[in-house]
């Protein structure tokens, strides 16, 4: 399914429609002027998610409040785990924030794809949307936690420097970081539904392999380079250094990880596109 | 592009059956396959289970501002063609052309969701579709009054009753204002006055030099809509025309039959205990016949073999007409045999349509076999045969001399009289 001039809006526009072979070409045209479904999926998301409970938008607080009350007796008061000289609460909550921000999109977008299946059988759009639609949505429980992070940094009295202005770079590398992986998960998940138990537990590995409960300064120097092909590593350190004013990430390890993070992005949206034609025989 | 807005050339659609999901399809398999592969070992077939193919050489050309029918049993392969033309599903052999703005509906109130207001649902509705949001903007108040639902429109579609929830998923199809838009039964939903509705303001887009494409089971929709329809049966096109001819030839040629009989008592349909071996319409006279007169009874036979004794049956009779409509249900009231179990053996049994009773129109019947305490139902064979019901303008009959569209599911020639009293 090709489209000759990929504005569907366009009234003079032809489509043609034919098996699909070889290069899939993104379609950015199309996903471009579709805009408007992708703010109406997340709104949808939005209004949904909250539908009927009594906190409403509170969950969104509750979970990353209640991981850092737990790492800080766990980890920061019983094991004395090391924070770069940082209050142990004030630590892990700057590593929970874009944690939390990439796994949930992680998650939610692995499964985006399955879970907007009635659409996917009924009407064409592009479908690149849903897992963008799915990982974006969660800058909403971001910026909620951010609030919450304010107020710790007033609380112990941090004042953010000028770095402060890399933050969108990083929130921005969570993000791409969860789609990269997602886009080729979410596309698998249509014919393999293991993806969707395999996801839960590859995140908690992933927890371990980033510097959240840990600063990354206790992983032993020859490792360094391997363990920076984590982007989340990155990210994380990113965050401690913007808003904690600890030290500096790594640039070299930043820079190995951001190609890493490019390579799986395009490589799953070449991906997705060339499987998506199946998903509504498949679903 | 010239007049043409959809052309069709040579469609293919093969589905594989099973191997989706199952052992083949999970990761273990997939993983496995690769790993013998790696190993330089066959992979096995890798396509274990059988396809099918859904569509078959399908083409056919609908020109700029013709309502379009696509007609065909379940399972012909329309669901199949829509998906594709609505770029749901992509084509395993061929290709289509769409020239023009395109809106595929294959479900009243897609992208609806229970959570959301009508309200929300309007707009989630119609971004999905295609519609601009000042698009629906503009046209929210006009959706909204033809679906009638004004009062609840700030109310969770999922309070909704059903015939609000397809009034507003309709609405928001119908205020789309596509170059070509598909309809698939969509008619067949909502109480009748709103069904009214939709085919009016249907044969408005029509006539406003859009095209549609419609596809139902409704045949006088169809005729009284569509300029040219095609046959699809087993996913290829059996026939190509004007619609009133298309929808004749899938009425008479080969779709009824006046008879059916099993002479291998191993095909009939049935159970341990009871088959049917043959259904049969007769007249009067006890001819097989699928014409019979408005003025004259219908006889509806079914024959079936008792297998094992002591069971009570009851033969039943469905009728449907062509709107598939239920005209009735019937069930064997011979007092001779209502409780009494059955001896094995050959048994027939009648049941007399009276006459002047039908309207014109081609009609099929069901044949059931069934227990009715405690139920248990033996044996249904679907519309396995049929027949039409002929009105030759005698005169004598319920029509009389009238010659326009008669409505009415039954025409029943009532006993009338009259009392004058002179001035």
């Amino acid at each position: 399914m090709i489209m000759d001039n990929a504005l569907p809006q366009s009234p003079s526009s032809s489509i043609v429609i034919e098996p699909r072979t070889g290069y899939v070409h993104v379609g950015w045209l199309e996903l471009w002027a579709s805009r408007e479904l992708f703010y109406f999926l997340a709104w949808r998301d939005l209004k949904t998610r909250y539908a009927q409970t009594a906190i409403g938008a509170g969950w969104a607080l509750m979970q990353p409040l209640l991981s850092t009350l737990i790492f800080t007796l766990v980890f920061g008061y019983l094991a004395k785990v090391p924070s770069d000289g940082l209050p142990y609460p004030l630590f892990a909550f700057a590593a929970i924030l874009p944690w939390s921000l990439f796994a949930r999109s992680l998650e939610r977008s692995t499964l985006s794809v399955v879970s907007e299946g009635g659409l996917i059988k009924k009407v064409y759009f592009p479908r690149l949307i849903i897992p963008i639609a799915a990982t974006f949505i969660n800058l909403v429980d971001f910026a909620v936690g951010f609030l919450i992070l304010i107020g710790m940094m007033i609380w112990y009295q941090v004042v953010p420097q000028w770095t402060l202005m890399f933050l969108p770079l990083f929130v921005g590398v969570a993000l791409a970081t969860a789609l990269s992986v997602s886009l080729w998960l979410s596309a698998l998940n249509v014919k393999y539904r293991d993806v969707a138990s395999v996801v839960p537990l590859m995140t908690q590995l992933w927890m371990f392999a980033s510097p959240v409960l840990y600063p990354a300064s206790l992983v032993p120097e020859p490792y360094r380079f391997y363990y920076g092909l984590n982007p989340m590593a990155g990210v994380i350190e990113g965050f401690r250094w913007v808003l904690l004013g600890k030290a500096a990430p790594d640039w070299s390890m930043v820079a190995v990880s951001l190609v890493v993070v490019a390579l799986l992005l395009v490589g799953g949206v070449i991906f997705f596109r060339r499987v998506e034609r199946t998903f509504a025989d498949l679903i | 592009m010239g007049d043409i807005a959809v052309r069709v050339d040579s469609l293919h659609k093969r589905y594989h059956l099973g191997a989706t999901h199952a052992q083949d399809g999970s990761l273990a398999g997939a993983l496995a396959r690769g790993l013998r592969r790696l190993m330089g070992r066959p992979a096995g077939s890798s396509r274990t289970g059988e396809s099918i193919w859904a569509l078959r050489d399908v083409s056919f050309e609908i020109q700029k501002g013709e309502v379009f029918g696509v007609i065909g049993t379940n399972g012909s392969g329309k669901s199949t063609l829509l998906k594709i033309l609505s770029r749901v599903t992509e084509p395993t052999k061929g290709r289509a052309v769409i020239n023009g703005r395109f809106c595929g509906l294959l479900e009243v109130g897609t992208g609806f969701h229970p959570e959301l207001t009508g309200r929300d649902n309007v707009y989630m509705s119609g971004a999905i579709l295609g519609m601009k949001r000042q698009e629906i903007a503009r046209k929210f108040d006009e959706i909204v009054a033809f679906a009638e639902v004004e009062q609840f429109i700030d109310t969770p579609v999922k309070h909704y009753s059903s015939g609000m929830y397809v009034r507003l998923g309709f609405s928001v199809l119908a205020h789309m204002d596509p170059d070509i838009l598909i309809v698939d039964e969509v008619l067949a939903v909502g109480d009748v006055r709103f069904q009214k509705k939709c085919m009016g303001k249907m044969e408005d887009v029509g006539q406003h030099g859009r095209t549609v494409i419609l596809v139902s089971h409704d045949m006088p929709a169809i005729t009284r809509m569509c300029k040219r329809a095609i046959l699809l049966n087993k996913g290829e096109v059996v026939q190509e025309g004007a619609a009133h001819d298309v929808v004749n030839h899938y009425l008479h040629a080969g779709h009824i039959k006046p008879y059916e009989e099993w002479l291998d008592p191993m095909q009939a349909p049935g159970n341990e205990v009871v088959r049917i071996r043959a259904v049969r319409v007769k007249s009067e006279s006890g001819q097989i016949t699928d014409r019979i007169d408005i003025r004259r009874p219908v006889q509806l036979e079914v024959e079936f073999d008792v297998l094992k004794p002591g069971h009570v049956f009851v033969p039943v009779f469905n009728l449907y007409n062509e709107e598939d409509v239920t005209v009735f249900t019937a069930h064997d009231r011979d007092p001779a045999w209502q409780r009494t179990p059955r001896l094995s053996g050959r048994y027939v049994s009648m049941a007399t349509i009276p006459e002047n009773f039908l309207t014109e129109g081609v009609f099929a019947v069901s044949a059931l076999m069934m227990t009715e305490t405690p139920f248990r139902l033996h044996v249904h064979v679907p519309r396995v045969v049929g027949f039409r019901i002929d009105e030759s303008g005698t005169g004598d009959a319920a029509r009389g001399d009238f010659n326009g569209r008669w409505m009415g599911v039954v025409r029943p020639l009532l006993g009338w009289r009259t009392r004058y009293t002179p001035d």
